[in-house]
């Protein structure tokens, strides 16, 4: 019988094994805390550039976007998040009518961020950004017009 | 200083205006109420000791929103917890369901006027007072079986079972190193153990029995709180919450501060029994020190051992994973009770041989 | 991949050869609704020792009382897998001892997975009532006379003295939305009976609607603790099938990603088994250690659970200069942390009690019920895909796979500990060689998969995740199958909990750390 089976043997390996564990949280006890403070450190917080929280149109000084209503974003979307309205307008110079967006709307509440839209993208006119507070009391209120 | 000086003056001062009856009923009315007062006020402060102490341990900050460095966290959840519905369960027994808090917090609230606080600053002192607090710390059990068998609900009475086995189980354990205590100061009623560590404490005088008594008197008093290791009785992840699942409101807070309390209680306890009370620390030949520590209150040397001990159990509580069933029972009956037999055998010899310091 | 189709009479005899010429593992179960060609399954079987895959076919063409000869006494996992395909096509296993529904409601009308399913909401609306507990097993037998008409028989299951708890569908031990309904004897188990279904969302199903791309999004969401091994194998199965070749660059980010993935798994298993048996304090450690894979994630995915990284033919997005040396760091922050972790819960005396020696898998029954991965593997099977079907870099890399003979508890537990390090030493060998090149391949706008049927697996956190395509050469797959890694685990639960302690069940299904969603696709 070896003595770690003993009656005692298991007492004093039982009261070693329980002194490490008290030994590591009585050291963590004090450690520097990890706990970050949000929203109070709202100036420090630190978000990924590539973190997706809310699709945007990028805009130029103008005030333009990019899009051209080509629709391969909302049918690349899994879920109907996207949905785009056209209208046609005629080309004073040259006659031609071509159809343009009206309004592009994205349902934030029913997004899953798969990102399926912004690749299917051939313009570059969709991309997400880093604002992630988006919380709201009306799901109404989630349903967003990203063109101006 | 003596409280009892202040005591004997109310008393006095009672009795010249008024019959002695009445003196005596407003007496027990006044003690009744400052016990309350401390009683409430002491779990506020261990709520709060509790939250900060293990978040702590874990790396976190705790609570820090409401008031300065979240103190008034704990005034927030009491009021939560007062404005919350008291919820009735269908096919429960009603008398019983809302009895068994009561006896809960009835139980810890005797305990508790039990303890020493400084010379003379004590409710109850009588010759048999470590006897009283056996059997007034007992009865909580009771409260806790009642509250799981009317709740209706199988979880509670697992819960409840579970508790029913563990707590009278432990009794023991907490009982054979109390006697153990008693036998080294040969007095049972708590001022007088108190005194006679005054020239040095129980644990240094009783050396490695008395060491020994302290450490079963920890784990026991643990279980004996239903906290962790040996919270198995609400086992949130196996029982969602034991015994009180179905309490909600201040039903639930009975069970909750008077868990509390209980902690408070077991740490007192082992600083009466133990650590000297009030008794400041007193170290032989040393007069210059020993008159600056009797400069220190006794209740601040009281309080502060307590909070040792309190924060003693946190650190234990937030660092084991919980036992299971068989394992604590067999903790207790293979380890714990033989050790404490052989111990208080040991403690004997050393005082009849009079080994002690 | 190629299948065998089989005659239904001839099924047994059939695969009681091959079961017993070593195809112990039966990979996979598949339902299939053919149309006109009738209903079937498909059997994915391997060897356990030569790794040898062969796959098997049989239909029926009768559409009403579809009937087939069960196999859950050649493979225990088949109890499981039969109940789902009788839940989703109606087809009923003869001989099987238990035909209930595994995940839709009793009342249920139709079988949803069936291509000429109406899912009008009138047939069936969103039911307010509670489903009463159906204690009645009913399992088919074929009558001689009448050839192929099966005769139900029933057998009650829990009987009304007995005390019967629930452990879910909300408990915290459940880790999400699993029923357990325990009959017990004081605190001992007696009767296990699993109730899945509380979160299906019918991917399955929703994938032969949507295009190839479009798929890719479900994947992460089955087990969100592998969600890049999912999507890896997803998009190993189509690029398998168009027949195009990943970069280096990309086979080494996916690589290095799964094996991230799986670190940050297991720590979450960790941690969860410790706040399972009371150990907040570990609890809160592992999940601390866990916040900075997160944030390794999210610096080059944007995303932290959900990361949405692997695509067809390549990657999402190359890596942001100074990641590796990131992850570089956390490598040797995390190997000092587990020591950490290791000194206050793995080897303290109460875990150990605790685990050792608590629901024990025996090596035949884990390939039986194919339990892979680490539960798998802590009963000595060696089952990881990584050593069986090298893919990505697999094959080039050099790591050990971790294997336990105890099957208990504890080594299921120190299993993880093992592989998080072989994972570590995985990534330290793969970060410094990043070959330089493109990090995705340009594909067809529309992808269509050529016609047939294609199966490609991973080494998934909790187990060989597998992903079945049947193409007809569409837009949309004709069927789609995701190869639950938790639904086998769920299967052994009654066999290795008997006899156990309530405390017990909690331990078990921790350290098998099975995930909801995904036994629920």
């Amino acid at each position: 019988m070896r003595i770690k089976d003993t009656y005692i043997g298991i007492v004093a390996t039982t009261v070693a094994s329980l002194l490490t564990g008290l030994k590591t949280t009585v050291v963590e006890f004090f450690r520097p805390k990890v706990t970050e403070q949000y929203p109070e450190n709202r100036a420090t917080l630190h978000i990924p550039e590539r973190h997706r929280a809310r699709l945007y149109m990028p805009l130029d000084e103008e005030g333009r976007n990019r899009c051209i209503a080509c629709r391969l974003c909302e049918n690349a979307c899994p879920n109907g998040t996207i949905s785009i309205t056209t209208s046609t307008i005629t080309d004073e110079a040259t006659g031609k009518s071509r159809k343009v967006l009206a309004e592009y709307s994205y349902d934030l509440g029913s997004c899953t961020f798969c990102q399926l839209c912004v690749n299917a993208c051939p313009k570059d006119a969709i991309r997400f950004n880093n604002d992630f507070e988006n919380a709201v009391f009306d799901r109404s209120k989630l349903v967003l017009k990203l063109n101006r | 200083m003596d409280f009892s000086i202040i005591t004997t003056a109310i008393d006095n001062l009672l009795r010249s205006h008024l019959p002695e009856q009445a003196a005596i009923l407003t007496e027990c009315v006044l003690v009744a109420l400052c016990l309350v007062l401390a009683y409430v006020v002491l779990a506020i402060v261990m709520i709060f000791m509790e939250r900060k102490v293990c978040a702590a341990f874990q790396c976190r900050l705790g609570p820090m929103r409401v008031g300065y460095w979240g103190l008034l966290q704990v005034f927030a959840d009491v009021f939560k917890m007062l404005i919350k519905e008291i919820i009735s369960i269908k096919r429960s027994d009603r008398i019983l369901y809302a009895l068994a808090p009561y006896i809960v917090v009835m139980s810890s609230v005797l305990t508790f006027s039990c303890l020493p606080f400084a010379r003379g600053l004590q409710a109850l002192d009588f010759n048999i007072g470590v006897f009283f607090i056996m059997a007034t710390s007992s009865f909580g059990v009771l409260g806790i079986l009642l509250a799981g068998w009317s709740s209706n609900n199988k979880f509670s009475m697992i819960g409840a079972m579970r508790s029913g086995g563990q707590m009278i189980s432990y009794e023991l354990s907490v009982g054979l190193c109390m006697l153990t205590m008693v036998v080294l100061g040969g007095t049972m009623q708590i001022s007088e153990i108190v005194e006679q560590q005054l020239d040095g404490w129980f644990i240094f005088k009783g050396h490695i029995p008395a060491c020994i008594a302290f450490f079963i008197y920890l784990i026991a008093g643990n279980a004996e709180t239903n906290r962790a290791p040996f919270d198995l009785p609400e086992a949130e992840s196996e029982l969602t919450a034991g015994f009180h699942t179905e309490y909600s409101g201040m039903h639930f807070g009975f069970f909750y501060v008077a868990e509390f309390m209980n902690l408070f209680i077991v740490a007192g306890i082992a600083s009466t029994l133990f650590l000297g009370g009030w008794a400041p620390l007193h170290i032989p030949r040393l007069e210059g020190f020993n008159t600056v520590m009797d400069y220190i209150p006794g209740i601040v040397w009281m309080l502060g051992k307590t909070f040792f001990v309190i924060w003693l159990l946190m650190w234990i509580r937030w660092t084991f994973p919980r036992l299971r069933i068989d394992q604590v029972l067999v903790l207790e009956w293979k380890y714990l009770v033989p050790i404490g037999l052989v111990n208080l055998l040991i403690m004997t010899i050393c005082v009849v041989a009079e080994w002690t310091f | 991949m190629e299948l065998e189709f089989i005659d239904k009479k001839e099924l047994r005899t059939k695969l009681k050869e091959l079961r017993n010429s070593g195809m112990d593992f039966l990979r996979e179960l598949i339902g299939m609704d053919w149309g006109d060609e009738g209903l079937g399954v498909i059997y994915l079987l391997e060897n356990s020792t030569t790794h040898e895959n062969v796959g098997i076919a049989v239909r029926t063409t009768d559409r009403k009382k579809p009937t087939i000869p069960t196999v859950c006494d050649l493979w225990k996992v088949a109890e499981l897998y039969e109940r789902e395909v009788y839940d989703f096509y109606g087809i009923r296993f003869t001989g099987h001892p238990d035909m209930r529904r595994l995940f839709l409601r009793n009342d249920w009308v139709g079988y949803p997975l069936r291509k000429d399913y109406n899912p009008s909401e009138a047939i069936n609306p969103i039911r307010l009532t509670s489903e009463p507990s159906e204690d009645l097993q009913r399992s088919y037998e074929i009558e001689e006379e009448k050839e192929f008409e099966a005769i139900a028989k029933r057998e009650n299951f829990m009987h009304v003295d007995e005390y019967v708890i629930n452990i879910g569908p909300q408990h915290p031990a459940t880790h999400g939305v699993l029923r357990f309904r325990l009959a017990l004897a004081g605190e001992e188990i007696r009767k296990i009976d699993i109730h899945c279904g509380y979160i299906h969302r019918g991917i399955e199903k929703l994938c032969e609607s949507k295009s190839y791309p479009q798929l890719l999004a479900f994947t992460d969401r089955l087990d969100y603790l592998s969600a890049h091994q999912n999507r890896h194998a997803m998009c190993m199965c189509i690029e398998k099938a168009i027949g195009l070749d990943v970069t280096p660059r990309a086979q080494y980010l996916r690589t290095i990603m799964d094996e991230l993935q799986r670190i940050d798994s297991h720590l979450l298993m960790l941690s969860c088994a410790a706040m399972d048996l009371g150990a907040l304090t570990a609890f809160i450690y592992g999940f601390r250690d866990r916040e900075k894979i997160l944030d390794i994630f999210e610096e080059v995915t944007g995303g932290r659970l959900i990361q949405n990284y692997n695509i067809i033919g390549g990657v999402q997005a190359d890596i942001t200069p100074g990641w590796e040396n990131k992850v570089k760091e956390y490598c040797t922050y995390q190997i000092d942390k587990i020591k950490e972790f290791e000194d206050l819960f793995v080897n303290c005396i109460i875990t150990r009690n605790r685990m050792r020696g608590v629901s024990p898998l025996s090596l035949e029954d884990a390939i039986s019920y194919g339990a892979t991965g680490c539960t798998g593997r802590a009963a000595g099977w060696a089952c990881d895909v990584r050593k069986r079907h090298p893919y990505a870099l697999y094959g080039e890399v050099e790591f050990k796979e971790a294997l336990r003979t105890h099957g208990d508890s504890y080594d299921r537990m120190l299993l993880r500990i093992d592989e998080i390090k072989e994972s570590v030493s995985i990534i330290r060998q793969l970060i410094d060689n990043i070959p330089a090149g493109e990090f995705k391949q340009k594909t067809k706008p529309i992808i269509k998969l050529p016609e047939g049927r294609f199966f490609a697996a991973v080494e998934g956190s909790r187990g060989e995740f597998g992903v079945f395509i049947e193409s007809h050469g569409e837009r949309e797959p004709y069927r789609v199958k995701f190869r639950s890694m938790g639904l086998p685990l769920v299967a052994c639960m009654h066999k290795i909990l008997k006899g156990c302690k309530i405390a017990d069940l909690i331990t078990t299904g921790a350290t098998l750390d099975y995930v909801i969603p995904d036994i629920d696709r």
